[in-house]
């Protein structure tokens, strides 16, 4: 069953900007989706379709079979959303704000509690219950959002760039609380920033930019159209001689970063070997090596300049 | 209604209720103290001079007055700050996004601006108590009923209100310019029969002088409108500011782009 289904979503704000401009996408239940795309692309416009915050101009949505038109209760019920930016009463306490989301869900306020304990505890929440959401760390604020959105125990969970602004740490304490409930069998759907994150967590992508669908496949297959990679060397200094001075690397381009460091293009059909036999034959030690950039940015930027570039009419 | 709405209905007006109770400093007492002022300056000291009103001494003709004026103005002010809190915070989105309907949105607010007016309108007539010897009720029926229609209507004003306020600004441009003077000549103070020719005929067009006169006559048994007309004006506001409360979330003005 398709957790989510859209066809031909199309937003035009007041104004004239054309925020969608057609869209089609379908996510798979019990996937892991990362939907991506620069500033103002279109991923919160369509998120906030998605969960009624945002009127469409045109086009259908579908959650779980529900309609987004026709069965806006049951639809809703199917969601979880955590925003990008914090919305709960700052002046409430933890505990008050996820009870009063689970109620507006119809769950009662017995059952609410117990749920508010159970996901406050997975979230490390609890010993803050009562603390008013003022007095929470950026980091604890963003869990509380999770908390707050799992509190109906949705089916499908959307997160909004939800690690925004959390340290390394936190973040990957984040990235197994999530693939663990989507392992228990919550579909969930991920914009983010962190293209590291989006490759870790998730295993289908689709990329959105100026109101279109430019990219929608699986991160794995995605990854494979991936031709050129760029790594970064560190060479050993000689006897305060510069390393990179009288180089040569045949059949790569690279360029010096300075008199130790080289960056070398790499197509996948010559491999790093060529690179390390080269290096090794003019005497030069590696002491490092790494990817310039992660692979899914190197391809998400050449996927939305080779969206932009003009036409011929245009240039 | 669903159970699952009752629930809704049932949060919103504990949040709201739990929202008031917590500043209390700025939402029960502010109202004793007015009200003390005005019971001591307008009715000790300048009413004694003035006599009887409507046939009553003229500190007992302005408490039912001085009671419905705090209900107007906490109940107004109750929902068009906290609607326009949640909205300016963005925690409206915690409703917008769960399965709550529009008439569960403003059942849950109008409770709420409900519950503040009559915690409200026990303490002004406890402060009254200070000031006037015998406190009768002449009809307890039309005085509920008049204290319920009356939160209810200001409740939807309010709310309405904050739907459309952009700015803070906004939501005390209503409360200055339409209700402080709508309230003061809504024969809070005097009986209308006091003014001259056309005025009397002109001040039966607010709509306040209704609610002020079906509470007094509840209080007093005095009043200087029809009570059935004076009940039935307070019910025709209701439906029509509720229908215009009801198109405006459902429609998502100024909460949905």
């Amino acid at each position: 069953m398709k957790a989510l289904s859209i066809r031909g979503l199309k937003k035009t704000y007041k104004g004239g900007h054309e925020a969608l401009k057609g869209i089609d996408l379908d996510v798979e239940e019990g996937d892991f989706f990362a939907l991506l795309g620069p500033n103002g692309a279109g991923k919160s416009t369509t998120i906030g379709i998605i969960s009624s915050l945002v009127n469409k101009s045109s086009g259908t949505v579908n959650v779980f079979g529900y309609d987004l038109d026709t069965q806006l209760v049951d639809l809703k019920r199917q969601i979880g959303l955590v925003p990008q930016e914090f919305n709960f009463n700052q002046f409430e306490t933890v505990q008050q704000i996820v009870v009063n989301q689970a109620g507006y869900y119809g769950v009662p306020r017995e059952l609410a509690k117990q749920r508010a304990e159970k996901y406050l505890k997975q979230l490390s929440l609890w010993d803050k219950r009562d603390s008013p959401a003022r007095m929470l760390s950026g980091g604890m604020k963003r869990r509380l959002m999770i908390a707050r959105a799992l509190l109906h125990e949705p089916k499908l969970l959307i997160l909004d760039e939800p690690t925004a602004g959390v340290d390394i740490e936190l973040r990957r304490s984040m990235w197994d609380y999530l693939e663990t409930i989507n392992k228990q069998g919550i579909t969930i759907i991920l914009t983010t920033h962190y293209l590291e994150e989006a490759e870790t967590l998730c295993r289908n992508i689709a990329i959105i930019d100026q109101g279109t669908i430019i990219e929608n496949t699986s991160i794995k297959r995605l990854l494979a159209t991936l031709n050129m990679e760029t790594f970064v060397f560190d060479l050993a200094v000689n006897e305060g001689q510069s390393s990179t001075a009288g180089l040569t690397l045949e059949g790569f381009k690279w360029r010096a970063l300075d008199d130790h460091t080289i960056e070398v293009d790499v197509e996948k059909s010559q491999g790093l070997n060529r690179v390390f036999e080269q290096l090794s034959a003019q005497h030069l030690t590696v002491l490092s090596m790494r990817n310039k950039a992660n692979r899914l940015e190197e391809l998400f930027v050449n996927l939305v300049e080779k969206g932009r570039k003009p036409t011929a009419a245009e240039a | 209604m669903s159970s699952i709405s009752f629930i809704a209905l049932k949060t919103i007006w504990i949040k709201e209720c739990t929202r008031f109770l917590r500043i209390w400093v700025q939402t029960l007492v502010p109202p004793a103290i007015t009200m003390t002022l005005y019971f001591v300056i307008f009715g000790s000291i300048v009413g004694e001079r003035i006599g009887d009103m409507g046939g009553r001494p003229y500190m007992e003709f302005i408490v039912p007055g001085l009671i419905m004026m705090s209900i107007i103005t906490n109940s107004y002010s109750n929902v068009a700050s906290s609607f326009f809190s949640a909205k300016f915070q963005r925690n409206i989105e915690e409703m917008l996004v769960a399965p709550v309907s529009p008439a569960v949105i403003i059942g849950g607010y109008v409770g709420g601006g409900l519950a503040r007016a009559l915690i409200v309108a026990v303490i002004v007539t406890c402060v009254s108590f200070l000031f006037v010897e015998n406190v009768s009720i002449h009809h307890a029926g039309i005085l509920v009923l008049t204290v319920i229609l009356t939160s209810t209507l200001f409740s939807l004003g309010g709310l309405i209100n904050a739907i459309h306020a952009k700015t803070f600004d906004d939501i005390s441009i209503v409360p200055t310019f339409v209700l402080t003077p709508l309230t003061y000549l809504g024969g809070v103070f005097f009986s209308i029969q006091l003014l001259p020719g056309i005025w009397e005929q002109v001040a039966q067009a607010n709509p306040v002088l209704y609610m002020v006169n079906a509470f007094r006559y509840g209080f007093l048994g005095v009043s200087d409108v029809n009570v059935g007309v004076a009940l039935a004006v307070i019910i025709g506001f209701n439906l029509v500011l509720f229908t215009l409360a009801y198109t405006l979330l459902k429609r998502g003005a100024g909460i949905r782009s």
